[in-house]
């Protein structure tokens, strides 16, 4: 359902979707039905076609069953969605996939820094890319990230790949992505992080496996500064 | 029923008004002076903070031009306008509306007494209630401008000018955050000791009004829960003067403990306001309804449960900042769990109806709204309690029009099916009832044509907070732009049609239709003294009888049986 407003584009957000379809199933099933009771019991029972109300404490045992049943059908309802979600939070969150790459995020008012390793696959070498609101990653390939922030609180979030995990300063945060087809979306921050709030906007560029390598070959000798952001040790 | 003996009360005539304009109306102890001196602060704050609301909502429609009335929105004053409209709807109108002024107004006329136990106390309150709405106020013309680190004022953000960039702000936007929470601890205090102390002879605890013990067990969730924001107030404030660093991480402090600290009190903060709401539509639906409430007692355990639970969820909150991942999953399944009860409550609401002989009086209109729109907020809530889908939507559009539409109907439409109710009580006149369906349904049908685009563009990825979408590409579709533009429309008319409520809630005071004691014949005991209550209430001691909703009782002339009717 989401996908009618924004497409998904990674592999764990096809999950999210699933899940966010089975709980529009669920609950929009009780939404309707309530509003619909809701709605025709104030007809039924409008004065002009209900002259005098009756006594009804909804104390007695028959009369308790009208909410009773309703309360178990509720609490199932939850016992499908906490399962359903579990599942998939054990799977977007806790369990990393094994990776294909890795990716330093690091983030401060205003910008994003993403680092990659190089064509050499190892941090801090002098073929390491860093790039400023400019991420590039292969498709299909799974990443790992490493998210940090130097100053405030940041929240790093790709909606096309129903991705969000906040950046928090003196802390750092794995996690991990799979493109699943090649494009550019965007990366937002989703955590109110001062005046420039709105303005930290980043791109993430997914591409072939190709077209990828040479990105990383051409892009191998970063400027040195660029490099030199602060990262706690993991 | 009640095998209540009584000799006959003492027959008292009511303490003439004395005293001068000032003694009567300003610096009173009558609980129902006080309880309207919130009642008109809330209001004036919630026109305040409606009108914060146009200004963004026109920026978002129509980014970087110039706004009516207020004129360019720079990022600084975008962020600042959506921190003070978050925190004076919750704080300074929701709370004293629905604790404050309803509390106060109800709870002694309810139960029988003739004013709080502390009336001191109470005054005290609202005093400092109304210092801290006058230093919100000054926070905002300090150099540097108003706080804008969000509601929720996460730090390092909020604890560093540095950072913020409003050094003076967001210390006086604490402080009165502080102050606020002061007056509503005494107001609680109050609240609790007149309940169990002061009520009528013959009041059973399951005689007690519905409202009365949701305001009170409200009062208790949020004396219970304060206590950790106010530790984590005093630290931020002194992080921010005096140097400390509990929430900088760079010398040893946790940012993430604010969170805990907030949220422990941030969540069952939505109960203490949604709770009173729910005691209203209890009393409107059965007097309107004709109709003994369904499960009294169901709906009075529910409300404890509920109570409990709000105690530990509050981590759903926090779900992608940076916890352990494995605590999400008992904080979903706590946040589901709680779906339970509030599910059950307003199940027994509905059931109330059946059988039922319904007016569609203005209240019930209210009451009903209340129901058929906080239902669509509830049932959003199941996406963000879960924790898979809060990935997506957390800080999104839709997790704002989630909670507007749990927040609005319980601070402005109750709050309005609560003036409606109770305005013949406090003034001794009605309302113009032309008027005041046109309020209703200028309030109501625009308010859902404010959010009901707003989930759709948090579905599409809308994040809050971000004044401009034009570095967005995914975001600046025209499509969602037009959505964006069709709910501020909506935000426009709904803020229009709340003139035609001023305008009849003014006029009727002095030149609306005389009210009779009890105009919409109900039981409870506020309906059993004059129009408006003198000071003290009661002529003489009241005794209770029966319970509270005895509506349509068989074999009975009249279709209401008075808690105070002798047998």
């Amino acid at each position: 359902m989401i996908d009618l407003l924004l497409k998904n584009a990674s592999r764990s957000g096809v999950e999210i979707d699933k899940l966010f379809d089975l709980i529009t199933f669920l609950v929009g099933f009780w939404f309707l039905l309530a509003e619909a009771v809701l709605f025709g019991l104030v007809f039924r029972f409008h004065r002009s076609r209900s002259p005098r109300a009756l006594y009804v404490s909804g104390e007695e045992k028959h009369q308790k069953r009208w909410i009773a049943v309703p309360h178990v059908l509720v609490l199932l309802c939850d016992v499908v969605i906490i399962a359903g979600t579990m599942l998939v939070w054990s799977h977007v969150k806790q369990q990393l996939p094994p990776a294909d790459a890795v990716v330093r995020i690091g983030s401060q008012q205003w910008a994003w820094v993403f680092t990659l390793p190089g064509p050499d696959g190892v941090f801090d070498t002098p073929d390491d890319i860093a790039r400023v609101n400019e991420l590039h990653v292969r498709s299909g390939a799974v990443y790992h990230f490493e998210l940090t922030a130097q100053d405030v609180i940041h929240c790093f979030s790709v909606p096309a790949f129903r991705l969000k995990q906040d950046a928090v300063p003196g802390r750092l945060i794995k996690g991990w992505f799979a493109a699943l087809e090649p494009g550019r979306y965007d990366i937002q921050c989703a955590e109110m992080c001062g005046i420039g709030h709105g303005l930290m906007a980043a791109s993430l560029y997914v591409e072939e496996k190709e077209q990828h390598a040479r990105w990383l070959q051409e892009n191998a000798a970063p400027p040195r500064e660029l490099v030199a952001f602060r990262f706690p040790n993991p | 029923m009640n095998a209540v003996t009584l000799t006959p009360p003492p027959v008292t005539a009511p303490a003439p008004v004395r005293g001068s304009f000032w003694s009567r109306y300003v610096f009173s102890t009558d609980h129902k002076v006080i309880a309207l001196q919130y009642l008109f602060t809330g209001m004036a704050m919630g026109v305040l903070g409606g009108l914060m609301a146009y200004v963004f909502r026109m920026q978002l429609a129509y980014p970087g031009e110039s706004v009516p009335g207020f004129g360019v929105v720079s990022p600084g004053k975008y962020n600042s306008l959506v921190t003070l409209h978050g925190t004076i709807m919750i704080f300074w109108m929701a709370m004293p509306i629905l604790i404050a002024a309803l509390g106060n107004y109800l709870i002694p006329l309810m139960i029988g007494c003739d004013d709080m136990v502390f009336p001191r106390l109470n005054r005290l309150s609202y005093q400092i209630f109304l210092l801290s709405a006058v230093v919100l106020l000054a926070s905002l013309a300090v150099p540097g401008g108003g706080f804008g680190g969000a509601w929720t004022a996460y730090p390092p953000l909020s604890s560093r000018g540095i950072w913020n960039h409003t050094p003076l702000g967001a210390p006086l936007w604490l402080l009165a955050v502080a102050l606020e929470i002061v007056a509503f601890l005494m107001g609680g205090i109050n609240f609790i000791t007149t309940l169990m102390n002061s009520r009528a002879p013959g009041m059973r605890m399951h005689d007690i009004p519905i409202v009365v013990w949701m305001i009170v067990v409200a009062s208790v969730l949020f004396m219970g829960s304060v206590g950790p924001l106010v530790a984590g107030a005093v630290m931020m404030l002194m992080d921010q003067v005096a140097g400390t660093a509990f929430f900088d991480p760079a010398r040893g402090g946790d940012p993430l403990l604010w969170q805990h600290l907030f949220w422990f009190f941030g969540h069952p903060e939505v109960y203490v306001v949604l709770l009173p709401a729910l005691g209203v539509v209890a009393e409107i639906i059965t007097v309107f309804a004709r109709k003994k409430l369904f499960g009294y007692r169901t709906i009075l355990y529910t409300t404890f449960t509920t109570a409990v639970l709000s105690f530990f969820v509050w981590a759903h909150h926090q779900f992608v900042a940076g916890i352990d991942p494995r605590m999400a999953h008992i904080f979903t399944i706590t946040t589901l769990l709680i779906s339970v009860p509030i599910a059950e409550m307003i199940f027994s609401f509905i059931a109330t109806l059946y059988g039922g002989s319904i007016t569609l009086e203005l209240p019930m209109l209210w009451a009903l709204g209340f129901l058929a729109d906080f239902l669509l907020g509830g049932v959003t809530g199941i996406y963000l309690g879960s924790s898979g889908t809060d990935i997506y939507l957390h800080d999104t559009y839709f997790v704002l029009a989630h909670f507007h539409y749990t927040f609005v109907p319980i601070a402005v439409i109750a709050g309005f099916a609560a003036v409606y109710h109770w305005y013949p009580k406090m003034f001794g006149r009605h309302m113009n009832k032309t008027l005041g369906h046109l309020h209703f349904w200028g309030t109501v049908l625009p308010f859902n044509g404010i959010f009901i685009p707003l989930f759709l563009t948090g579905l599409a990825g809308d994040h809050r907070r971000i004044y401009s979408y034009a570095l967005f590409k995914e975001l600046a579709r025209p499509e969602l732009q037009q959505l964006r533009v069709f709910a501020t429309i909506c935000t426009v008319i709904m803020l229009l049609f709340q003139t035609p409520f001023f305008i009849n809630f003014f006029y009727s005071m002095f030149r609306g239709a005389k009210a009779a004691d009890n105009p919409w014949r109900a039981t409870t005991l506020e309906w059993a003294t004059a129009t408006p209550p003198p000071h003290g209430n009661f002529p003489h001691e009241i005794a209770v009888y029966r319970g509270p909703y005895e509506y349509s009782v068989p074999g009975r002339p009249v279709d209401f049986w008075p808690q105070h009717e002798p047998a």
